[in-house]
């Protein structure tokens, strides 16, 4: 099969690699039908991530047809049509982690085993690739009826959830301005997401125009930090002198600015590339 | 881990001077080797070394054997870990199923390789006794029979290798019910081949007791609550 390989910090190569099998009682075997680049591939695209090797396999947002089941999996049946959210294996603690041990000495408690992201998650194997083994199936993947299209159900995967999330720990009362900082995929999730919890406005911040045309669509108020003198005061500005409710950071790592650290991370990230 | 403390003299004068010599043969040979085996072959001969120079021989303080005239502690023949003596490990893990069932799984023996990666195999002879070897630390294989010497259903199981085997060593495992499923404490207590020094050695090649038990309890773990264990090995990569 063709699969997208981490080839080194800065490479990405499409290679033929084997087709997956079964291994464990509780596999599935899912062709892929549609999948997405996430913004944290670029942390491993990057090298921010220790523990990636050459050929590991990426992706961790894809959907596809169940083609083969393990004998433990009960719920499934080839044919089906899946999501198989990265998230799901969360549920099931570190107990997906075979590499738990690493997590643990990182951060004291161990996170689960995601796809394609690292052998600090377990090293599993990702979905931007024609075949995918998905461990655990009985309890990850979600069932979609026909009649739904892949583009409609694929960012349940990942991207969804992480801008619905970051709206929900804003705890939205109804009418409530939010400002989201970032109008990439987490941002337009974001701000779809509080206008879903009851806000009464969204301004998104950004300096891209497609982005920003694109969360106007959505109903925010837009503001493009390369055109106003300071983002803080054109907020103020915007809510009466009130400023908004609650703040959203949808931008994370590898971000643009025009302020000393920004440059200082941009030299950072040249340096540490080359 | 932690080294012998208190412990008394266990070895004969003359086997104290034959310890010595060879040890100090086989630490000059394993370095003059400058390979794997021979760092191996040097941690055992240091190990000798010690064994010679202070007149204390875990192996033989665990097994109760003195060649010194005078008997160790009888008390030592009673317990499954004692106190304070050769490579010691405690790892606990609490498992989401009731101590009936994991006692029951524990109980026969042979069911351990499955989630313990450095067994090979375990052979259950009777009621009490049982037949073990490893894969062992850096390659080398080890082999031992061990009895059951303190059951309580449910709640312990204890045992300890048979005086003769080539790795002496103590354990036990505990159930206690708990308000998220059942804790189980190992306790493990054993003398690898080349003594303590022949574990630091070990260590280096990353085979640290301490890691591979709790290893072992995570795979436990999820063997007993997702009836298999996590596994990537025989997935394709693009090398």
């Amino acid at each position: 099969m063709k699969a997208a390989c981490f080839w080194g910090k800065g490479e990405v190569r499409v290679v033929d690699a084997p087709d997956p099998e079964i291994i464990n009682p509780h596999d599935a075997i899912v062709r892929v039908t549609l999948t997405a680049i996430c913004g944290s591939d670029l942390h491993l695209y990057d090298g921010y991530i220790p523990t990636m090797m050459k050929g590991d396999i990426l992706g961790h947002e894809f959907m596809g047809e169940v083609v083969e089941v393990g004998p433990d999996v009960k719920n499934l049946k080839a044919g089906d049509r899946v999501i198989v959210p990265k998230n799901e294996m969360y549920s099931l603690c570190d107990n997906t982690n075979q590499n738990a041990w690493m997590t643990e000495a990182l951060y004291g408690h161990s996170g689960a085993g995601l796809f394609g992201y690292s052998h600090l998650y377990g090293g599993y194997a990702g979905g931007q690739a024609q075949y995918v083994r998905v461990p655990f199936a009985d309890v990850g993947p979600l069932k979609i009826p026909n009649g739904i299209p892949d583009e409609k159900v694929l960012f349940l995967t990942d991207i969804f959830p992480t801008g619905f999330m970051a709206a929900d720990n804003c705890d939205i009362k109804d009418g409530d301005t939010v400002a989201i900082w970032g109008c990439g995929p987490v941002g337009q999730f974001a701000i779809k997401s509080a206008f879903m919890l009851g806000a009464g406005r969204v301004i998104a911040i950004d300096r891209f125009p497609e982005r920003l045309r694109l969360a106007q669509e959505s109903g925010a108020e837009i503001v493009n930090y390369d055109e106003v003198d300071d983002v803080y005061d054109t907020l103020q500005e915007m809510t009466g002198g009130l400023g908004p409710d609650a703040c959203i950071d949808a931008v994370g790592m590898e971000a643009h600015g025009s302020t000393l650290d920004a440059w200082y991370d941009r030299a950072k990230q040249t340096m540490r590339r080359s | 881990m932690e080294l012998a403390s208190h412990a008394k003299r266990n070895v004969g004068n003359s086997e104290r001077w034959i310890s010595i010599v060879g040890g100090a043969a086989m630490t000059a040979y394993g370095l003059a080797r400058r390979s794997k085996g021979g760092l191996t072959l040097a941690g055992l001969g240091g190990a000798l070394l010690w064994r010679g120079a202070t007149g204390v021989c875990p192996v033989y303080k665990a097994a109760g054997i003195s060649t010194n005239g005078h008997t160790t502690e009888e008390t030592d023949r009673q317990v499954s870990v004692p106190y304070g003596k050769g490579i010691r490990v405690e790892k606990s893990v609490t498992v989401n199923a009731p101590p009936e069932q994991l006692y029951a799984f524990w109980r026969n023996f042979e069911n351990l390789p499955r989630f313990m990666d450095h067994l090979e195999m375990v052979h259950v002879i009777d009621s009490k006794r049982s037949q073990w070897r490893t894969k062992g630390p850096a390659g080398i294989k080890a082999e031992w029979e061990a009895e059951i010497i303190n059951e309580v259903p449910n709640e312990l199981i204890g045992w300890r290798s048979i005086d003769g085997s080539n790795v002496h060593n103590a354990g036990s495992v505990h159930f206690t019910p708990r308000a998220h499923g059942t804790e189980v404490r190992v306790l493990l207590r054993y003398d690898p081949p080349g003594g303590v020094l022949g574990a630091a050695f070990a260590k280096l090649f990353g085979e640290d007791p301490d890691h591979q038990v709790k290893e072992e309890l995570r795979r436990f773990k999820q063997l007993v609550e997702t009836g298999e264990v996590a596994t990537t090995e025989g997935q394709p990569t693009g090398r």
